[in-house]
């Protein structure tokens, strides 16, 4: 039975299983940190302006469009290899839906709150933190969700330009046609990104219910 | 009081004025209602009082101090503002809402909190029931009714209320303005209203400014201006039954007679107005009506002749 190999295979190598998963989850948690320090500051600025969330928009998902392994590909002659080109192409790829989904947080917001937040004499930074930011969070939520199972699939791929992670146990499953150890790496990511969908789909509900 | 001093207003890319060369002045403790078809320049003239509108020429002056020169959000905490579609904020509680502008000015938890069930009260809401409850679980009016008491928060001088009552059913529509008219006249503030509803214009102004294509046509009291409009326009504006209209002005108490040994068939309350007791007449074919007190007994007799002359006899007096 493969699955049973493939948790045999993890009880006796508990220290390699651990580093690569730590390293998976540090490569998803810097560059999903990353993403939202770009989009969310980003999102607020543009979300206003139509011409400049069309633009910050399109540019953010032509990167997207671009196949995850390019983008690593891609960074190699620059960066080397290692776990900074594989942050770069992790956050190209975590960037898009937060964006959107900051944008479209800001602006489902009802104009006439508002428009009654600046006539009772609140200034721009209140009408920041009091009023937009707890408004668009539900879907700020929404974006982190998607970028976090977009992450997580993604940093498998590191792997080949040598970020280490979770993807070192599939390649080796592939390369060696070892099938319980290339579950070794799949059956945890899978995990990992249902988990992620359940976690943010909740704390999403939670702070939409308070309205 | 308020004055505006030769105000005009033209919007970039716009080679229209919104509102131009437009003089207003209202009075301190009074209530002024603004009206004209959409695009008039009532409610961007409304909204210079705050400085959430600037003049692109003429001066705006809240007891003789230009407000060009006082800070637009300092401002604005002193200014109540309600708006048609009350803008709460939905995520936070009743509580919360109403105590915005007294966080904003830095108050004690103790004194917000004391305040905010002061006006709960005052607007007719349970503050035990009302306090933690968010905007999403109250009705439309329940809603208008915090908005209000958002706007009253800071006991401030100066209430703008920009259509508050526009998107409300007509039943409540009519509760409310007479409550909010009581309580507004109760704590003496400065008000203006905008509205596009002549009756409610009529019902809440102590004066009336009409305008048009930012223009202040006519600015005086309902009776004068049911009286005599200023010109062909407001005559159409208020409409043939004006006439009419300018009974809802003058009280039953105002013309009611001694009243009778025998009862009418009908009667109607000493706060009434002769709309209402006209219409009451023309429903029953009667030939007058008794006026009642607060206990109930008879206090008047109102004829039928008495309304069809009080027109006359409330001009000349």
């Amino acid at each position: 039975m493969i699955v049973t190999d493939a948790i045999t295979w993890i009880l006796d190598n508990h220290s390699a299983f651990m580093v690569a998963f730590n390293r998976h989850m540090l490569m998803c948690a810097i560059s999903l940190g990353l993403a939202a320090l770009i989009s969310i500051p980003t999102g607020f600025m543009v979300a206003r302006s139509p011409r400049a969330a069309f633009v910050s928009v399109n540019t953010a998902g032509s990167l997207r469009s671009i196949p995850s392994l390019a983008i690593l590909a891609a960074t190699m002659p620059f960066l080397g290899i290692g776990l900074l080109p594989s942050l770069v192409a992790l956050v190209v790829l975590a960037v898009p839906p937060l964006l959107l989904n900051t944008i479209l947080g800001i602006r489902e917001i009802d104009p006439a709150v508002l428009n009654a937040a600046k006539g009772m004499g609140m200034g721009r930074r209140e009408i920041l933190w009091q009023i937009e930011l707890p408004l668009a969070m539900p879907s700020i939520i929404t974006g982190v969700r998607t970028s976090a199972i977009q992450v997580i699939g993604g940093a498998a791929l590191a792997s080949f330009i040598g970020g280490g992670g979770l993807g070192d146990f599939v390649n080796a499953g592939i390369a060696l046609m070892n099938m319980p150890r290339l579950l070794v790496g799949a059956l945890p990511i899978a995990l990992l990104a249902i988990v992620a969908e359940v976690l943010f789909g909740w704390l999403e509900r939670r702070f939409t219910q308070k309205r | 009081m308020i004055k505006l001093e030769h105000i005009s207003k033209v919007y970039p890319g716009s080679d229209q004025h919104a509102v131009e060369n437009l003089d207003l002045e209202i009075e301190s403790g009074s209530t002024v209602t603004m009206i004209g078809p959409s695009g008039c320049g009532k409610t961007t003239t409304m909204r210079m009082i705050n400085r959430l509108e600037t003049p692109t020429s003429g001066r705006v002056l809240v007891d003789d101090h230009d407000i060009a020169h006082v800070d637009p959000k300092a401002l604005r905490r002193t200014i109540g503002y309600v708006i048609q579609q009350v803008g709460l904020f939905p995520h936070m509680t009743i509580e919360k809402n109403i105590a915005t502008v007294p966080r904003l000015l830095g108050w004690e938890r103790a004194k917000t909190e004391r305040r905010v069930d002061e006006l709960l009260d005052l607007v007719g809401l349970d503050p035990d029931v009302m306090r933690k409850r968010l905007p999403h679980e109250l009705s439309g009016g329940q809603r208008q009714r915090v908005g209000f008491a958002r706007a009253l928060a800071a006991d401030p001088d100066i209430m703008l209320m920009d259509e508050p009552f526009g998107a409300i059913d007509p039943i409540t529509r009519v509760r409310l303005q007479d409550e909010f008219r009581q309580i507004l006249h109760k704590v003496s503030k400065t008000v203006v209203i905008v509205t596009h509803d002549l009756d409610e214009a009529i019902k809440m102004g102590d004066r009336i400014a009409i305008m048009r294509d930012g223009h202040l046509l006519q600015y005086d009291t309902p009776e004068a201006i049911l009286a005599n409009p200023a010109n062909d326009f407001v005559d159409s504006f208020l409409g043939q039954d004006r006439a009419i209209k300018r009974l809802a002005l003058i009280n039953v108490s105002q013309m009611m007679e001694p009243p009778r040994n025998i009862g009418a068939t009908r009667s109607v309350s000493l706060e009434a107005n002769l709309h209402v007791a006209l219409s009451l007449i023309l429903a029953e074919r009667l030939d007058g009506l008794d006026i009642v007190g607060a206990d109930g007994g008879r206090v008047g007799y109102l004829p039928r002749e008495r309304i069809l002359s009080a027109q006359h006899e409330a001009t000349e007096a």
